[in-house]
């Protein structure tokens, strides 16, 4: 894998400019509710969530050189978290923070297993795939009335419904309603995607992107890369578990098909899409995904499979460093070279 | 139902899990490709078959027939889209992706989605006494016949040689004048062949169905998988773990526990073996 | 009357409205009026698409006709259709968008219970109306949901009475799906079993995927029962059809399914693995009645397809007329207008008379226990006429909790 691939604005303070599009985003999700109807509400609420399960997946590997296929796992603990601490509490908010806090010990778990057990390239992808495929088939063989949380059944592959949405903190009577979530995933997604970017700033982002280079190196130069890549892998789980949490709430039900093959393989296409040498990249083709299959859904083009299979073949075939790269590449080739000679 | 019975089933469990994850090793094994499309390639060699024997070919006929339309096909995918993504593990996975939803859309609009059978007149056999389709021992011959045909081509023709040398290092394969772009073109033809054959020869079982690809392609990740990079040992190593423990379970207690032990079994061999079985072998097929 | 199925394609508002012409409408004088909206969700892509594809052209037709005869309440009916793709996802989207984008009179569809547990809230939450048309395995109580299918009291007690008094096969050994409805369903094979003198030997389960029946064919073998009852479903375990008759047969062991044909199984698999096989349904294709031949012919006509219809097909059009029904006798499509209708709203269908039943929004019905044969079809054997919805009547009665939402999961 060659290095320019990746994001390359290292450790580089984000502009201006870059502070004014992010005050735009936060400015646009302020003021969409006001403007639109819950159902368009509802299809954008879905593209944030699955952004943050898109990102968690983008800076694994973009950042850390971690390629998991299987963040889907956590994604899936996160949404089963919630329905059943919820559901059993009849309190939503510390559900929701334990939702992410549990799945993230159990990736410091598998995490450990896999980083320490210096697994690496395309083993760790199909292991995290395998683990994510046997959580699937477990949770869809729990439909007897024998297998039951506290109060909550399981029930396999019918999944849980009825899972109550947030509710606000001062106020236990009104749960959020569409635009509630809205804001929240909104949110969250923004809120991740600054994170994220301003974490290369930090000597763990630098310490990470040094062993995505060369871990060898880093070693010799005295850091545990080992503990790096699995202090990451926690972060990412993290916001894959958050993604899992706000897709029960926005759905108010969880599948086995959280854990499936389809959504794995959907995280992989969204960022490769999206190009994994950008943060913005993944959430960008979530979005374009999301609404061109939820389009699709409604104008009667025949099979929906056939037309998106056909789009990704010719994506990769086409455009293999994703869609925002290669605009860029096309629209700022000037920049570039005025890069090159200051560097 | 005694011993033989138990002996029947557990190899027939076996044979199954060679039969679809057979394809899918040889090409993982051989080329680190992920063909996500497997499943897919199964269901057009049951198709394949469906309507050789609708045709009026025989049977046995389709089913090798199957395996050689998959084999081209394959072939034509490799050319079209697999050999610009050498060395792009996930660009490989996003196309098979790509592919395999392509094919369920176009078989379903082609031929729609209703399944479809052929009708076979194999009778049964009495083993214990307790009645089992011939079909069934007949599927057991079928997997040692596809196992044995490859081991016999990896290991005694040229060709053999050249697949496996350029498996073992493909940088001083190539130094050595073996055109590798050939060699994986042929090699993921054979898998895809392999792929259609299992997929052909289940149709009297499973039928054939746009979305049966489904049904296998995580039992056979997993098999693959924890069998490791040889594509032969691991294949057999894993199908003959897994499908003897599935094949006592489902048989003593239930098909859920069958499945759920070879999970926990799989969890288990990989944090042992995170390589697969035969991820600490230097040397093997 | 003439048109091609693809001229009834045209797309309205984003969605695919497909069902009346802009020329059959100004025939029927209809075009001035405001329509009344319906909705249509049903996997038109995607593994469960064997049970969507005949139904949502049924329910196409069965606009066309109310168009054709006058529209509803002398406005059109305009339907619209969204494809769920088998993504609960998805129905959760498009659920939303009917009620507030679309603004629906009523929300038809829906395969599977988790994706009528998904859409059900929604509707709810709108205080829209929903009907849900396939078998499942009953308890749903919500005054804004109507059942149009069979559960498992109206359908099994039939079969099961058929199979002990007329088969003479008391010792039953029972297979089912490993999801909800197949544990229910079981449960309720195994206390009608008992309740007409019959001995359950075994139940088990068996995950959707499972191609492989062997072990439990040994199992049965050994086990040596006069009937194996059937609640499988799904593509996957049509393997289980052709494995039994190649190592059994049903000229030995009688086989008995509730589940079988709802997937149009008998048109996938071959005729001896079809022939013979006892189910309980509310609608095959050859009922000799001149309803349901009329029926098959003009659904043939209409999609220009020649293979079998089925119930999930008939079920659609069931759906619909049904609810146009309760629209005329409320004088208003308003779901809250509706819904006080809806008891006692009787069509007189393809499969017999159906009738909602006030307490529950349940359907009472003919079931026909038929056998099939190597036509790929059936042959009715007898009929039971009316059946109630008797195991969601003992637990949910709407007239006295017109609030309850809840499924309830009968106790045996």
């Amino acid at each position: 894998m060659s290095h320019q691939e990746f994001a390359s604005d290292a450790a580089v303070p984000p502009s201006r400019w870059w502070w004014l599009f992010v005050a735009i985003l936060a400015a646009g999700i302020a003021l969409t509710p006001s403007y639109t109807d819950a159902a368009l509400q509802l299809d954008v609420s879905v593209i944030f969530v699955f952004a943050l399960l898109a990102l968690s997946m983008g800076f694994l590997w973009g950042y850390a050189g971690i390629l998991s296929f299987g963040q889907t796992i956590f994604f899936g603990l996160g949404g089963y978290g919630y329905a059943v601490l919820a559901m059993n509490a009849g309190t939503t908010l510390w559900p929701l923070v334990a939702a992410v806090v549990l799945p993230m010990l159990f990736s410091a778990v598998l995490g450990y297993f896999i980083i320490y057990g210096r697994i690496s390239d395309i083993y760790l992808s199909v292991i995290t795939l395998v683990v994510t495929l046997i959580f699937e088939k477990s949770i869809r063989s729990t439909s007897g009335p024998d297998y039951v949380i506290g109060s909550v059944r399981l029930n396999g592959q019918n999944g849980i419904p009825g899972i109550p949405a947030l509710q606000l903190p001062w106020d236990a009577a009104a749960p959020l309603s569409f635009d509630g979530v809205f804001y929240l995933a909104g949110a969250a997604a923004l809120l991740a995607y600054v994170g994220l970017r301003l974490l290369l700033l930090t000597p763990f982002g630098r310490i990470l992107v040094g062993i995505r280079e060369s871990e060898k190196r880093m070693e010799l130069l005295g850091f545990d890369a080992r503990a790096y890549k699995l202090g990451a892998f926690v972060l990412a789980a993290g916001i894959a578990a958050l993604s899992g949490a706000l897709y029960a709430i926005w759905g108010n039900f969880v599948s086995p098909e959280m854990f499936g093959l389809n959504q794995a393989a959907q995280v992989v296409i969204w960022v490769i899409v999206g190009g994994r040498s950008t943060l913005i990249g993944p959430i960008v083709a979530t979005g374009l995904v999301q609404y061109l299959s939820g389009w699709l859904g409604t104008v009667g083009v025949g099979q929906v499979t056939l037309v998106l299979g056909a789009v990704l073949l010719v994506f990769v075939l086409v455009f293999p460093k994703g869609l925002l790269p290669t605009l860029g590449g096309l629209r700022w080739p000037r920049r570039r070279s005025r890069e090159r000679r200051r560097g | 139902m005694g011993l033989s019975n138990t002996i029947y089933l557990a190899a027939y469990a076996i044979a199954l899990l060679v039969l679809i994850s057979l394809g899918l090793a040889v090409i993982f094994g051989m080329m680190k490709v992920i063909n996500l499309a497997h499943g897919e390639f199964m269901m057009l060699g049951a198709y394949a078959c469906v309507l050789c024997v609708d045709a009026g070919v025989p049977l046995w006929l389709s089913v090798l027939l199957a395996a050689l339309a998959l084999g081209l096909f394959g072939i034509v995918v490799e050319r079209l889209i697999i050999r610009f993504l050498y060395g792009r593990i996930v660009d490989t996975l996003l196309a098979t992706w790509g592919l395999s939803l392509l094919l369920v859309g176009g078989v379903t609009t082609l031929l729609g989605p209703q399944g479809r059978s052929v009708t076979t007149d194999f009778g049964n056999v009495s083993i214990g006494g307790i009645n089992v389709s011939s079909y069934n021992l007949m599927l057991i011959a079928v997997a040692a016949a596809a196992m044995l045909v490859t081991w016999l081509l990896a290991q005694f023709t040229r060709f053999g040689l050249l697949v496996r040398g350029t498996m073992q290092d493909p940088v001083i394969a190539g130094a050595l004048g073996v055109d590798r772009s050939i060699i994986y073109m042929a090699t993921f033809g054979y898998g895809s062949a392999l792929a259609g054959l299992a997929g052909a020869v289940l149709v009297p079982i499973t039928g054939a169905s746009p979305t049966m690809g489904l049904f296998f392609v995580s039992k056979a990740f997993i098999t693959v998988i924890v069998g490791g990079h040889f594509p032969l040992m691991g294949t057999l190593a894993a199908s003959s773990l897994f499908g003897a423990i599935d094949g006592v379970v489902s048989y003593r207690w239930s098909s859920v526990l069958g499945e759920v032990s070879v999970l926990v079994v799989a969890v288990v061999l990989l944090r042992l073996l995170p390589l697969g079985i035969t991820g600490r072998l230097r040397r093997g097929l | 009357m003439e048109f091609s199925r693809r001229q009834l394609f045209r797309t309205a508002s984003g969605a695919l409205a497909f069902g009346s012409t802009a020329t059959l409408l100004s025939r029927a004088g209809l075009a001035a009026a405001e329509p009344i909206k319906v909705a249509n969700i049903l996997d038109k892509t995607g593994g469960l698409n064997i049970y969507s594809l005949k139904q949502m052209k049924a329910v196409a037709m069965a606009v066309d006709e109310l168009n054709a005869a006058g529209g509803l309440l002398g406005r059109p009916v305009q339907l619209i259709f969204y494809d769920s793709q088998s993504n609960n996802q998805f129905n959760s989207q498009y659920a939303t968008q009917a009620m507030v984008r679309d603004k629906v009179d009523v929300l038809q569809g829906g395969v599977t219970s988790s994706s009528r547990e998904v859409m059900r809230p929604i509707v709810d939450k709108f205080k829209g109306l929903y009907f849900y048309n396939a078998l499942y395995e009953g308890g749903v109580c919500d005054r804004r949901h109507v059942s149009t299918g069979m559960v498992p009291a109206q359908q099994l007690e039939p079969l099961v009475d058929y199979v002990i008094t007329e088969k003479k096969a008391k010792t039953a050994y029972i297979l089912a799906a490993d999801y909800n409805y197949g544990q229910i369903t079981s449960k309720w094979i195994q206390k009608f079993v008992r309740a007409k003198g019959g001995k359950d030997l075994a139940v088990e389960f068996f995950p959707l995927d499972v191609t492989n029946f062997a072990p439990v064919l040994s199992r049965i073998q050994s086990a040596k029962p006069d009937a194996v009852y059937s609640a499988l479903v799904g593509d996957a375990h049509m393997a289980f059809y052709r494995q039994f008759e190649s190592t059994i047969g049903k000229k030995t062991m009688v086989l008995a399914s509730g589940t079988y044909g709802a997937g149009r199984e008998n048109a996938a698999l071959s005729p001896q693995e079809n022939d013979g096989i006892l189910i309980a349904t509310s609608f095959i294709d050859t009922l000799p009645t001149d309803a349901a031949r009329s029926f098959v012919e003009r659904f043939k006509k209409y999609s220009g397809e020649t293979d079998y219809v089925g119930e999930y097909g008939e079920i659609g059009y069931r759906g619909m007329m049904l609810w146009a029904e309760a629209v005329k006798r409320a004088k208003s499509p308003k779901p809250d207008d509706v819904i006080p209708a809806l008891g006692g709203t009787t069509f007189n269908g393809a499969g017999g008379l159906y009738t909602i039943d006030g307490q529950t929004n349940h359907t009472i019905m003919d079931i026909h226990i038929c056998a099939g044969n190597t036509k790929g079809g059936f042959d009715l054997l007898k009929s039971f006429s009316q059946r109630q919805p008797a195991d969601t009547q003992a637990v949910c009665d709407l007239h006295k909790n017109p609030n309850d939402t809840k499924q309830y999961e009968p106790a045996l």
